[in-house]
């Protein structure tokens, strides 16, 4: 468990991928950059293992993936991959690429890779391999998959300049120039190899288009894979240079691999996509895919890439009785994203499965400075009215008022490109049946442990004092401060004009019913008449004046409890940064005690220990570094985030403003009518 | 002989100003200051006089309260250090909209009650009405002192009480009858529709504020942003602001034409009704001196007396009923030509402010929209 929690915290390639593309330079820096400390840092598996893997013949490596892949609920993948043989990894590779434009993203893809990839990576520990794979791996998965998919995602509004990239400039590089060399060193006829790789480029355009290198590093690597050549003694020689040499691919490829292995599992999945087409490929020459196909579909996916994706939450409905009922909710999603299985599906979800869906994103993404948005919050009061309730409106508001909320909820977690490639999402919307969120309830363990838990957090918050180098978060960090206060305020004097305006609506009802009982007394007739006609006019401006209540409400008053929610979450990624700065500091400070210690022995000569101070330096100088980048990186997507939300965030409430008073202008027509209406008729009076 | 009731702002002091060809006046024109008061006294002296009986006094304007405004005003200095510039012009600003429409209020009450005793053919005779438009000094008339209240309060309670001993009369005049009965019904309704209608203004009117408050606040929002959505924000805000006097319009206009209707005729029944009361005065007096006129001849002592006492009473009644009569059915049709006039202007009103808003918000959907 130590192991997969240790990989759990996602790593860099993926902060650093906008880089990447922004200034290719910067980021192939930081890159090699992070290989370097990857190796020097001496972690629990530490570089050596992996290329033992690879000395391994290769159906080890991938019987053991596979037999986990079978475990996967993925019913596609599960039919695939009954065993090692080469058929079933000739359709295991083929199938995924049939519905190559679904795929790209897809689970049943990825899935039997992050376990090929760990297991290579995790082969030495024999414990993880002991491990039951379903519940380890599944675990590990998820991880490993959160990230995939931010890597991807970014390629919604990218992609089209970074598979030109990929067009132009890559081809001219190592990915397309490799192939072909293994192609050659290989015994298959050269043609259909030749198919095969182009396929492992579409595939590594598809998916971590962004990601140059590590696809690169990782086509190659899985090129080499099949093929049993594991040289590992250039493995430190090759810190740089991926694209520089062009020879060599399978040292190449080892090497990629056990820097990889100590790093985490970001880097991994990277990998681990090429290699699962990688392994394949070689079998893959057998299957009869042309490359023009894989093309179409390329260009498929590109235009593919607007976003189309419709949820709506409708149909409340209460499940059970008493205390134990909730509201059940059904989630119609419509979309022609090729992730999908279908066009449409809907689920049934109940309050707590949208809770625990924030769990999941929140616990896997804020902690790499993602901004998960947040779901409503629990009302125990409202649910209790619900749960006993008899139909009365203020429940029934309540549910609207919720239903609308998660409404909102999920289509602001899939209009955010990282989120929408996450496993549980798709979960979420896809599946029939999911396990009970527990850890959801308010008065639970669990719901104790987080309230110690944010206790703590609160508590080191204060004590933590960050001084703040970069201008631009400081300022940020001060300004989302005053958003959120002065965002309050608007929302309490929104909050307020709602219930003017409900009582100015229940006030007309009121006269509007006086009125017509002093019409019916009057004994002018025209008069009386007059009277009556104004006493439904009123009737009627009550019904708009409701409607407008609701308007102002759910339009604006519930926009701006979202964002005040939001500016939360965007407090929360300022705050994981400020751990990470933490966490940096820390580590250096222990650093320099080091250094002291060692010092102290120099002087004491103590040649025994020195060794070991010596070690623990380099240990420490290794975090150091780990997380300074670390660091820099959850900077890095902070930041991105941030400025996404603002652009998200003015869009949002330029087009509810817009809504909003449109609405009004909406009910000051229809004022218009009615008192048109009436005016005949008090003109009327003789 | 239209008394124009201009007004200058020194507590309440009204200008009253007169033009008049009548040629019981010296002059065609005067100018007068008057205070509240003296219109208090002006409306007590007709009421005590006798030969008016018959006639629907028309009531005595209200008291003219800035009570609202004034305690917003002591808010406002209170929390003046607690509130930002932005918070405390909005806050003055709301609160000189409210005053004005306060003092626009009082103002016209107090024209319509000159206006109504002017246009009646025996008010307009009246010698104290003549001295509260003719004299050009203070009138300095005395306020009544706390004895005096009681005794009025006192005279109130005698009357409540006399108007259920009454009742039982039994009533002789079928369109006395009728007319009661309306009046009694009527005016319970019209106080009801009265107190609705203000609260309805009154929640108007705190909605208006509200888009007020929600100004501030965007223009709070957007003083601290730096983008193009600052632009947005201001942009609101200022569709707010503007939204904000055309509701507070609309709500002080439906305040001036319908609920100061609906006030007016509330006390105008009571004074109707207040003259149904001394008519069934009369007639009760009438019938006990019947019975004192019945006693004495049985007696024989003091017929002359009792006879005329009785034919005093019957004389009164009679002309109290006649001139009631002809004074509850002018006040019948002067209702309803009020109503139309204040129900047709405020409709007008109502439309036009809504037109008002509509093209405002138009405009600016537009512009958002553009941007």
């Amino acid at each position: 468990m130590a192991a997969s929690s240790e990989r759990s915290p996602p790593p860099f390639p993926d902060s650093e991928e906008p880089e990447l593309l922004e200034d290719s330079d910067e980021g192939a820096d930081a890159f090699t950059g992070t290989s370097i400390s990857e190796m020097d840092s001496p972690s629990p598996d530490s570089t050596r293992p992996p290329k033992d893997i690879f000395n391994e013949p290769l159906e080890d490596i991938f019987s053991d993936p596979l037999s986990n892949v079978n475990s996967e609920p993925q019913k596609k993948v599960d039919t695939k991959i009954p065993s090692p043989s080469s058929d079933e990894a000739v359709d295991l590779f083929s199938d995924p690429l049939d519905d190559d434009s679904e795929v790209i993203s897809s689970p049943e893809v990825q899935n039997p890779m992050p376990d090929l990839l760990n297991e290579p990576v995790q082969a030495p520990k024999s414990d993880l391999l002991s491990e039951p794979p379903v519940h380890k791996n599944a675990a590990r998965q998820q991880d490993i998959f959160e990230d995939p998919p931010k890597g991807s995602s970014k390629s919604s509004s990218v992609k089209k300049a970074a598979s030109a990239e990929l067009f132009g400039d890559e081809d001219e590089e190592d990915l397309f120039k490799e192939p072909p060399k293994v192609v050659t060193k290989k015994p298959q006829p050269s043609g259909p190899p030749v198919d095969v790789f182009t396929e492992v480029k579409s595939d590594v355009k598809v998916k971590p288009q962004v990601k140059d290198d590590p696809t690169d590093l990782f086509a190659e690597e899985a090129l080499t894979a099949p093929a049993p050549k594991p040289s590992a003694s250039s493995s430190s020689s090759r810190t740089n240079g991926v694209h520089s040499d062009e020879h060599d691919l399978f040292s190449e490829a080892t090497v990629e691999l056990s820097l990889d292995s100590p790093r985490n599992d970001r880097k991994k999945k990277d990998a681990v996509k090429p290699s699962v087409s990688a392994p394949a490929a070689p079998v893959a020459s057998s299957s009869s895919k042309a490359p023009s196909k894989t093309l179409e579909e390329l260009e498929e996916e590109e235009s593919e890439d607007t976003f189309d994706l419709n949820i709506s939450v409708t149909n409340p409905e209460k499940v059970g009785d008493g205390m134990n009922a909730y509201m059940a909710y059904k989630v119609s999603t419509q979309t022609s994203l090729t992730m999908f299985h279908s066009k449409t599906f809907t689920v049934r979800r109940r309050f707590s499965d949208f809770l625990g869906l924030y769990e999941k994103l929140s616990e896997k993404h804020l902690q790499n400075g993602y901004i998960v948005p947040p779901p409503p919050e629990k009302s125990i009061l409202g649910m209790t009215k619900v749960k006993v309730g008899k139909e009365d409106p203020s429940s029934a508001e309540f549910v609207e008022r919720r239903r609308a909320a998660l409404e909102r909820y999920l289509q602001r977690v899939v209009s955010h490109p990282s989120l929408l490639q996450d496993p549980d999402v798709r979960e979420f919307l896809e599946k029939e049946e999911l396990p009970r969120a527990v850890s959801t309830q308010a008065l639970s363990g669990a719901g104790f442990l987080k309230m110690l838990n944010k206790a703590t957090d609160a508590v080191s918050k204060m004590t933590i004092k960050m001084n703040e180098q970069d201008v631009w978060f400081d300022e940020k960090i001060q300004d989302v401060e005053n958003e959120e206060q002065h965002m309050r305020k608007l929302h309490v004097m929104v909050e307020s004009l709602v219930n003017h305006r409900k009582e100015l609506s229940g006030n007309t009802a009121v006269f509007a019913k006086s009125v017509a009982m002093l019409g019916s007394s009057e004994d002018n007739t025209a008069l009386s008449r007059a009277l009556s006609q104004l006493a439904e006019v009123e009737d009627r401006i009550e019904q708009l004046h409701q409607e407008q209540a609701a308007n102002d409400f759910f339009t604006f008053s519930e926009l701006l409890a979202d964002y005040i929610r939001l500016l939360g979450a965007v407090k929360g990624c300022f705050d994981q940064r400020m751990k990470a700065w933490q966490r940096w500091q820390d580590a250096e400070n222990m650093l320099q005690k080091k250094r002291e210690v060692e010092a102290k022995l120099l002087w004491a000569n103590k040649p025994d220990k020195l060794q070991q101070a010596k070690d623990e330096i380099a240990e420490w100088e290794a975090k150091v570094t780990q997380y300074e980048r670390e660091f820099e990186r959850i900077s890095a997507t902070v930041r991105k985030e941030v400025i996404r939300f603002d652009k998200e965030k003015a869009r949002d409430f330029k087009r509810q403003i817009i809504k909003y008073l449109e609405s009004l202008l909406n009910s000051q027509q229809q004022l218009i009518k009615y008192w048109e209406a009436f005016l005949p008729e008090a003109k009327a009076i003789a | 002989d239209i008394p124009d009731a201009l007004c200058e702002r020194d507590k309440v002091k009204f200008t009253v100003h007169t033009k008049t060809t009548l040629s019981s006046f010296q002059k065609p024109e005067y100018s007068v200051q008057r205070q509240h008061e003296d219109f208090i006294w002006l409306h007590d002296t007709i009421v005590e006089t006798e030969e008016y009986a018959g006639l629907i006094i028309p009531p005595a304007p209200p008291k003219p309260d800035f009570e609202g405004p004034r305690e917003k005003m002591h808010k406002l200095g209170e929390g003046e250090s607690s509130m930002t510039k932005e918070e405390y012009a909005k806050m003055k600003q709301e609160l000189e909209a409210e005053y004005l429409a306060v003092f626009k209020k009082t103002v016209q009450v107090h024209e319509v009650f000159l206006q109504r005793l002017s246009s009646h053919p025996m008010f307009r005779k009246d010698r104290n009405f003549q001295i509260f438009l003719e004299y050009d000094q203070d009138l300095t008339v005395r306020r009544k002192n706390a004895k005096e209240m009681f005794g009025g309060f006192f005279k109130n309670m005698v009357k409540s009480a006399d108007e259920v001993l009454i009742s039982g009369v039994k009533e002789v005049d079928e369109f006395f009858e009728q007319e009661k009965n309306f009046l009694l019904d009527y005016s319970s309704k019209i106080k009801d529709a009265t107190a609705k209608a203000e609260k309805m203004t009154r929640s108007h009117k705190n909605v208006a504020d509200d888009y007020n408050h929600i100004s501030g606040a965007l223009n709070n929002i957007a003083a601290d942003n730096n983008t193009a959505f600052k632009k947005h924000l201001e942009k609101c805000a200022e569709v707010f602001e503007k939204l904000r006097k055309v509701e507070d319009r609309m709500a002080s206009d439906q305040e001036l034409k319908l609920t100061e209707l609906l006030r007016y005729y509330t006390r105008d029944i009571q004074a109707a009704k207040d003259l149904l009361y001394r008519r069934a005065r009369a007639l009760a007096d009438y019938e006990n001196s019947n019975k004192a006129l019945d006693k004495a001849r049985l007696k024989g002592k003091d017929v002359a007396q009792a006879e005329e006492n009785q034919k005093q009473c019957l004389q009164k009644f009679d002309k109290l009923s006649e001139s009631g009569k002809k004074e509850l059915t002018s006040f019948k049709a002067r209702r309803v030509v009020a109503f139309r006039k204040n129900l047709i202007e405020m409709t007008e009103l109502e439309i036009k402010h809504a037109k008002n808003s509509v093209s405002l918000l138009q405009g600016s959907i537009e512009v958002l929209k553009s941007n």
